[in-house]
């Protein structure tokens, strides 16, 4: 040992160094974050733009922020998939410009009022932008084109029918074989959109059977359940006899039940999707703000040729925004997106549901309310 | 000062002496910095506690009615903390022996020729991502395990470990325990054989001498010398598998259960887990339940090294 322990007893002045050590160590930590913030005069589109929040809506986001930049050189938006409750809380503090959101702005925890507030003295804009129907899709050794009603579907998932050849299911099959396979339901492990929507259509539309609160998080304990979209589509495939629900889009090859909606069964195509926002009355209310658009879902419809599993996405802004480029950004975006051609986009590259033009033409004025040029 | 600092440093001085005196400002840099990053550490581990004491406040505090789920704060966290610890348990149980197993290989039984790249091949485990032994578990064993898992649940089933239904998809806690193996088995195996190679080589031969067999000499010798660095190894493997997130998110099918059932799609979560899963979407409170949960974590890491230093301590007296 070339030192003895007393080497350590520090004077004042070494304490000093060891502090002026530490500035330089915290230096080289902290050598970034730093913030641009280029704004221009109003008229033309130029300057940044960020959104945040829902996953589902992450990949109609990446194509329609991609045509927007092309369309507009000088404009640059994006999209943080952080989750639709990490997206309205940034929207709340000012983060970002703009929030997707699998749910409509609630009462609860005062989220509504907070975003009025933020939005002062300009008003909320909520506009329905992505609409995705929801597949029931299923593995199942032989078994193809499986028709489900709302009672043995909420039964399969809340674990009350364990086998496939339960006759629940075979009264909805009639002529196919079913085989004595456990049924293994696979539910979501993470907080999502899609488990929310789904779970309101069950409670919804056979409350007696569907007793759960509906949340985003599954409430069923004991069933497989996986990560993300994908995890749940990847568990379906891996496992013989199991039956989850995922974005219509992404149900690859996997067989997809069709759910009896008034006499006949519905396919989860987009137009069905789509049709339940025309079904479905809006729960506006005037006095907090005229520009928003929150649907309350006619899930027990009964109207043929409706799939009523859907999950609809909004997205969220503010009438007036702090700098006159940034709300003429967020404007032309948010027309874009709800657009004919917006919709088209989103449903080429997410597999979303198009909105139709009469509820195009109806969330208008919404968008066209947000002061883009003063 | 200058006094007490001249008094202070005698081998220093002798030392710089012998070197002209350059050797001074080197030493007071080096010692400067060294003190500035202990200190540093220190300062960041009081700031996380920190960070997680005032983060978790609002959620001690809640009534029972305002926390996710309404249920109260324990009720929400223990089966979280079950899971983590049944989930580390398994991987620390059956990665030990392996572990052991290959250092003594490594140390004393391999031809020289395979020494080094078996060692490297050994280390090298510890260097795939975590997320990457995820998707091995979820694509790979996970399949492959399904088999098994089956005739565990016929043969075995009277054992409430593989009580069953066995899973069809295989993402089990049983297979989240077996990729949390062979991710702590690297560190488990790298410290035993560090230590076990420093046996004193006289002890051995001295044993060898006696009429030991090569068997007994590993254990009458090797194992007892090295019996602390296997403690400590399983603890640091303990404390990587306690905390591990991405790989037990991704494979792990979780329902917020309490069941030593090994084999079945109902499993408990993990802490870690929880968080990776249900952050994204909270808001709230919430977060700061999660963040709760992240606090006991946090408690239970700080206990199992504080528990290992105490052992190993107890070691090294005796």
């Amino acid at each position: 040992m070339p030192y003895d322990e007393k080497e350590f007893v520090l004077s004042p002045s070494r304490w000093l160094a060891v502090f002026a050590s530490l500035a330089v160590l915290a230096l080289g930590v902290s050598a970034c974050g730093s913030s641009s913030d280029s704004s221009s005069s109003g008229g033309s589109l130029s300057g940044e733009v960020a959104g945040a929040g829902s996953t589902a809506q992450e990949a109609a986001q990446e194509a329609w922020t991609a045509e927007f930049e092309n369309a507009n050189s000088g404009a640059t938006i994006t999209y943080d998939a952080v989750g639709s409750g990490g997206g309205r809380e940034q929207f709340i503090a000012g983060g970002v410009g703009y929030a997707g959101s699998d749910a409509a702005l609630s009462e609860e925890e005062g989220e509504l009022k907070k975003a009025a507030e933020r939005c002062a003295p300009g008003k909320l804009v909520e506009v329905p932008a992505y609409v995705s129907p929801i597949a029931i899709i299923y593995n199942v050794e032989g078994v193809e084109g499986l028709q489900l009603d709302p009672e043995t579907l909420a039964k399969i998932f809340n674990q009350e029918i364990s086998n496939w050849n339960d006759p629940a299911i075979a009264k909805d099959n009639p002529g196919v074989e079913l085989p004595d396979t456990r049924i293994v339901p696979v539910n979501r492990s993470d907080e999502s959109g899609t488990t929310q929507n789904f779970t309101e259509y069950l409670s919804e539309v056979v409350p007696s059977i569907w007793k759960y609160e509906v949340s985003g998080d599954w409430p069923v304990k004991g069933g497989e359940a996986a990560q993300g979209t994908s995890g749940v589509v990847e568990a379906v495939t891996a496992g013989d006899g199991a039956i989850g629900y995922a974005d219509a889009s992404q149900a690859g090859e996997l067989g997809v039940a069709t759910i009896k909606v008034g006499k006949e069964y519905a396919e989860p195509t987009p137009e069905a999707a789509a049709k339940i926002l025309e079904e479905s009355p809006e729960a506006k209310d005037e006095a907090k703000s005229p520009y928003m658009f929150p649907f309350e879902l006619d899930r027990k419809t009964e109207t043929q040729g409706t799939y009523p599993i859907v999950l609809v996405s909004y997205l969220i802004g503010c009438t007036k925004y702090g700098s006159a480029s940034e709300a003429a950004i967020v404007k032309a975006y948010f027309e874009y997106a709800i657009s004919s051609e917006g919709q088209k986009v989103a449903a080429e590259n997410a597999g979303s549901a198009p909105l139709s033009a009469a509820l195009t033409k109806k969330i208008q004025p919404a968008v066209e309310a947000i002061e883009g040029s003063s | 000062m200058e006094a007490r600092a001249d008094t202070t440093t005698n081998a220093g001085q002798l030392l710089a002496a012998a070197s002209g005196g350059r050797r001074q400002w080197g030493d007071r840099i080096f010692s400067n910095f060294s003190v500035a990053a202990a200190v540093t550490i220190l300062a960041l581990l009081a700031g996380v506690a920190t960070f997680l004491l005032i983060q978790a406040a609002p959620a001690i505090t809640a009534s029972s009615s305002e926390l996710p789920g309404g249920k109260s704060l324990i009720d929400y966290i223990a089966p979280l903390a079950f899971g983590t610890v049944l989930a580390a348990t398994i991987a620390v149980i059956l990665a030990v022996p392996l572990a052991v197993a290959v250092a003594l290989f490594i140390s004393h039984i391999a031809p020289r020729r395979l020494l080094l790249p078996l060692g490297y091949m050994v280390d090298l485990l510890a260097a795939i991502p975590s997320i990457v032994y995820g998707l091995w578990g979820i694509f790979v064993l996970g399949p492959a395990a399904v088999g098994p898992m089956k005739w565990l649940e016929q043969k075995l089933g009277f054992i409430p470990f593989f009580d069953g239904p066995a899973s069809v998809t295989g993402r089990t806690m049983l297979v989240a325990g077996l990729v949390l193996t062979v991710m702590i088995l690297p560190i488990v195996s790298a410290v035993a054989r560090e230590v076990f190679s420093q046996t004193p080589r006289k002890l051995q031969e001295g044993a060898l001498a006696l009429g030991a067999t090569r068997w007994e000499m590993l254990r009458m010798t090797v194992l007892p010398f090295g019996k602390s660095s296997i403690i400590s190894g399983a603890m640091l493997g303990l404390g990587r598998a306690l905390g591990e997130t991405m790989a037990v998110t991704i494979i792990l099918s979780v329902s917020g259960v309490v069941t030593f059932n090994l084999i079945s799609q109902a499993n408990p979560s993990t802490i870690a887990a929880n968080i990776a899963l249900d952050f994204p979407e909270s808001t709230g409170l919430a977060i700061n339940t999660l963040i709760a949960s992240g606090l006991v974590l946090f408690a239970i890491t700080l206990v199992t090294n504080l528990a290992a230093r105490a052992i190993i301590a107890r070691q090294n007296i005796q």
